[in-house]
């Protein structure tokens, strides 16, 4: 039996073509993933996020001042969490096991000195969930995990998001018009922040499910388009961004995946994984790539053939914004920008340009 | 589900329309391209290729993912259809208003032993 988000009905009732989506029963699409790819771009677009979970992390007892929370983040993140400075500040992370391989990837939000928030993927939650705590119950045991099933999570994108958002919602105006991005503020019970995965200006809301669908039906009235999980993939391949279990996974850690900007290896602090990276030296590379030939679509797990050796397609698809095929692959070191390589579609190879990501951002193509 | 009746069609998701002058056209059906979603690439076969019957022949590949299209009978392929290479979108807007290519059959009478449009819907409802 998949689970249902609280906006489950609300997409069957569109029509929405639904998949399994990490044992979630989720729409990929309400019609055409290009036009709603489309809508997020030009104007604004939403996602239920709500099978991603909230995991707050706070101290068994009231305790007030250095609660134990910050110091046990400082172990169980490969980013920094003294970076967090001001409540309300994220921070994007891996989870790392001790060999260094990625457990998973997830926003922490500093709250309160006795109140952090981790969001984590949907498809990791149980084991993030099972590995946090035996972490919690070894290293700070007056800690507790507490996973919020009983908040729904939107994101609206887009660059008339915040002003769509702004509408439904007017008492949130003035506490979010001055929100940099990767800032959120609660407001009542309503987690509002300015992060997304789309490369877009936008919020992502945390707020309790039984508000859910009343929120969802008053964003469409206002204007902002439902959105699938499809969409969703393709903004985020085009804004560069890795997806948990096609780009990185337990196998390969932080440095062969295009995340050593998230890794916090300057600090004194000691964290799981960090013997490992320290030891580790990467042969492999993420890499971006656009389509040159005409042919097919790039895809997971092609081949791709260059003068240092053959790497692999991790994430590959159609670029709605750019009108051709775009994809993330794990490279041999050496590659670089400008180079062309050789990726195996259907048995014929087809060239492709190894490019810097992302690849648009705030709707415009970075792609000569 | 949209299926045409007067329309021959596989359980692999292609429809067949026996033309006037023995030739047939061929596309891939309404239900097929739901499935896939947004069309953004096809690749359709050499002009004068000789098919077999359930020969992979063609691609069409949606945002999701890539689908083989198979020959529906045998023969020899007379013309494919440029306007869906140039603009696969057509596919998703109109599946029967357009064919992908036509053939010449080996057998004329093969493409009377296709699915009807009753016999698809059992087909598609067991799949």
């Amino acid at each position: 039996m998949l689970k249902q988000t609280p906006l489950h009905a609300i997409h069957r009732a569109a029509g929405a073509r639904m998949v399994d989506f990490g044992g979630w029963d989720m729409p990929v699409h309400y019609g055409s993933q290009i036009e709603e790819h489309h809508a997020v771009r030009r104007a604004a677009g939403m996602f239920d996020v709500s099978h991603m979970l909230a995991i707050d992390i706070e101290p068994r007892e009231i305790a007030g001042g250095e609660s134990g929370v910050r110091d046990f983040l400082r172990f169980a993140l490969a980013n920094n969490v003294d970076k967090l400075t001001v409540p309300g500040k994220a921070l994007y992370s891996c989870l790392l096991r001790p060999d260094g391989g990625v457990l998973d990837d997830l926003i922490v939000y500093f709250l309160r000195e006795d109140w952090f928030r981790l969001v984590v993927n949907a498809g990791t939650a149980d084991k993030d969930l099972a590995w946090l705590g035996a972490l919690v119950a070894e290293r700070a045991p007056g800690l507790k995990l507490i996973p919020r099933r009983d908040l729904a999570m939107i994101a609206v994108q887009g660059p008339r998001a915040r002003e769509l958002v702004w509408a439904v919602l007017p008492e949130a105006r003035a506490a979010t018009e001055s929100l940099k991005p990767f800032n959120a503020v609660l407001i009542g019970d309503h987690l509002i922040a300015r992060t997304g995965y789309t490369g877009e200006d936008g919020f992502e809301i945390m707020l309790p499910a039984v508000g859910a669908v009343e929120f969802w039906q008053a964003l469409v009235a206002a204007g902002v388009k439902a959105c699938g999980l499809g969409a969703r993939d393709t903004l985020r391949l085009e804004a560069g961004m890795n997806l948990y279990g096609q780009d990185m996974d337990e196998a390969v850690n932080p440095l062969e995946s295009g995340l050593a900007w998230t890794v916090d290896m300057t600090s004194p602090r000691d964290f799981v994984g960090k013997t490992a990276l320290t030891a580790a030296h990467p042969v492999r590379q993420l890499a971006a790539l656009v389509l040159q030939d005409q042919g097919g679509i790039l895809r997971s797990h092609q081949l791709v053939r260059t003068s240092h050796g053959d790497g692999e397609v991790t994430s590959g698809s159609y670029s709605p914004t750019l009108s051709r095929s775009i994809a993330l692959a794990r490279l041999p070191g050496g590659s670089a920008p400008g180079d062309i390589v050789q990726v195996e579609v259907r048995g014929k190879p087809l060239a492709a340009r190894v490019v810097k990501p992302p690849f648009v951002r705030h709707g415009k193509s970075l792609i000569d | 589900m949209n299926v045409p009746a007067e329309l021959k069609y596989t359980a692999s998701h292609e429809w067949v329309r026996s033309e006037s002058d023995g030739t047939i056209s061929t596309g891939i059906t309404d239900h097929a391209q739901q499935a896939l979603g947004d069309l953004v690439f096809i690749e359709l076969p050499a002009v004068g290729r000789a098919l077999k019957a359930g020969e992979a022949c063609a691609v069409v590949e949606s945002v999701k993912a890539a689908s083989d299209v198979y020959a529906p009978v045998a023969g020899v392929v007379l013309a494919v259809n440029d306007a869906v290479v140039a603009a696969p979108e057509k596919v998703n807007a109109d599946a029967y208003g357009n064919w992908l290519y036509r053939l010449k059959p080996a057998a004329a009478a093969d493409a009377a032993k296709l699915l009807d449009a009753a016999g698809y819907i059992a087909a598609v409802g067991e799949s």
